[in-house]
């Protein structure tokens, strides 16, 4: 009976990761199913966002003539706001490393490629449980079958219920994570390329602090599309509670801020959504391999919040994933033993090292949102607004008084404070 | 703009029972209830005494389960034809 619906690997989830490594089996010969409860891929995921090329390149070598891209970003620009005013800088580079895609469309192709390997997809399917004996994992239970394989991926995403259920991952803690809310608004070509100074096939993307968000862990996006600008804001989860927001209200406190505003003028909201992101960095990756069984993508906490990068480290960790299981099938062998080499290229890559890197920044910006997301966003702003204000006050005064209050609005135990956090975070980012 | 407008935006194929069963003796003696306010959807709202769950709106994205105190929200994806569906996301 097990002999009936049994393939070599089953894939649960068709985001970035669960398509990469489904796409790294097949190419290696194997049969592979993958399975995704949305009516298509994408129609469950969303995202910010931009993919980056030499990434994207790993698993589509010819994606930017192929796949349906939105603007290739040329320029990158951070802005900081205050309550009223902002300051932004902006860095320009015509060669640009990443492009603005839509999940929905970019997600479907991708999953176009995956079948044109062989890779056989289901759709409209939720995998409800993974089937274990003997602690090893040997296939998944849908809503209408069983399915089994000699490896199961788990590629669900931020909540994997899955990998909570064998023990490997327990669930997030409300300050380990970050809900996002975003809005995808209508808005004519010419006038994009107008606002934001960009030609045709040109984009940027733009990274906002401060504002609504004054205070709070989070940080707010837009990235500018072919027709369409995406706007939204990512909070973390302990902070939206303990302050009783709501996520919604403050995305629409960032979209009439003065900087943002007429940016976005008559845009027409085509569609609104909303996700987590893991926050937990390297402290919270759980366990990502068992007998039977490997975690890649945000199913394992795979983001680097500071850098914004998810879709990249999920699409790497899939085609790791995905190169281990080929290995383990030339040694007949998927216990964890084997499978235990996805962790090792995960670590001798740049996924595990960024992530080892910034392993105590979200540790230390919790603990200093008050001043890092606040008082020192606003000193910025207030440091150019006395700059660049003319008015009878003599100059000398204008700086004595700024430092004179800077002092004393944050005070000397204060600073030391600052100064030896930042001095923390800087050092176990250089060092580990 | 109100949410019920942006939620209009979306494509819902809602089903007749709820994937989503917070434990009512819980909510009733909780007094932070985090889920109405941090659900990007409103699924959770109170009216006196009683908690209405409108799960044919839910995102799917599980922040309720997280800030749930008591750990007793039961939560589930909805069925595999069922629930939200992002044309753009």
């Amino acid at each position: 009976m097990k002999e009936l619906n049994k393939t070599d690997v089953i894939v649960v989830g068709g985001g970035p990761a669960g398509i990469s490594c489904a796409i790294t089996i097949a190419r290696g010969g194997k049969k592979v199913v993958l399975i995704e409860r949305g009516a298509f891929a994408g129609s469950k995921n969303v995202f910010g966002g931009a993919i980056y090329t030499q990434p994207t390149k790993e698993i589509f070598p010819d994606f930017e003539t192929t796949a349906p891209l939105e603007r290739h970003n040329t320029e990158h620009k951070f802005l900081i706001l205050g309550e009223n005013d902002s300051t932004s800088i902006s860095y320009k580079n015509k060669i640009g490393g990443s492009y603005t895609v839509i999940r929905g469309n970019f997600d479907r192709w991708m999953a176009e490629k995956a079948k044109e390997t062989g890779v056989y997809l289901v759709e409209k399917t939720v995998v409800r449980e993974l089937i274990q004996e003997n602690g090893r994992v040997i296939g998944v239970k849908t809503e209408l079958e069983n399915y089994f394989a000699d490896v199961v991926i788990l590629a669900d995403g931020v909540n994997s219920l899955l990998a909570k259920q064998i023990g490997l991952r327990k669930d997030f803690e409300p300050k380990d994570v970050a809900l996002s809310v975003k809005e995808v608004l209508k808005l004519d070509t010419g006038k994009i390329n107008e606002r934001f100074n960009l030609s045709d096939n040109e984009g940027c993307i733009h990274e906002i602090f401060g504002g609504p968000m004054l205070g709070m862990l989070g940080l707010g996006f837009m990235y500018t599309n072919k027709d369409t600008i995406t706007i939204g804001l990512g909070l973390t989860l302990s902070e939206l509670a303990e302050r009783g927001l709501k996520p919604y209200e403050v995305l629409e406190d960032l979209k009439s801020h003065p900087t943002i505003a007429p940016l976005i003028k008559d845009a027409v909201l085509e569609e609104y959504s909303a996700h987590l992101i893991p926050e937990g960095g390297y402290k919270k990756v759980p366990k990502l391999v068992s007998d039977g069984v490997l975690i890649v993508g945000d199913a394992g906490m795979l983001v680097n919040n500071l850098h914004w990068e998810g879709t990249n480290l999920a699409m790497l960790s899939g085609k790791y994933a995905g190169e281990t299981v080929l290995e383990a099938y030339n040694q007949n062998d998927f216990t964890e033993k084997t499978l235990k080499r996805y962790e090792e290229k995960l670590k001798n890559s740049f996924v595990m090292k960024d992530l080892k890197t910034y392993k105590d920044l979200m540790d230390i910006a919790h603990k200093k949102s008050d001043s890092f997301m606040d008082y020192y966003l606003r000193t910025i702003n207030s440091f150019f607004e006395m700059f660049t204000t003319v008015d009878s006050v003599p100059k000398r005064e204008k700086y004595l008084s700024f430092i004179k209050k800077f002092l004393q609005d944050r005070g000397i135990k204060g600073l030391f404070s600052d100064l030896w956090n930042g001095i923390k975070l800087v050092w176990s980012i250089l060092w580990h | 703009m109100a949410l019920e407008d942006k939620l209009y935006t979306l494509k819902y194929t809602p089903d007749t029972t709820s994937h989503l069963k917070p434990d009512m003796n819980d909510c009733k003696r909780c007094d932070k209830r985090a889920c109405t306010t941090v659900c990007p959807a409103k699924v959770y709202e109170w009216q006196n005494d009683n908690m209405t769950v409108n799960f044919e709106n839910c995102l799917e994205c599980g922040a309720c389960r997280i800030v749930c105190p008591y750990k007793s929200l039961k939560w589930e994806y909805p069925k595999g034809t069922k629930g939200v569906t992002f044309k753009l996301g």
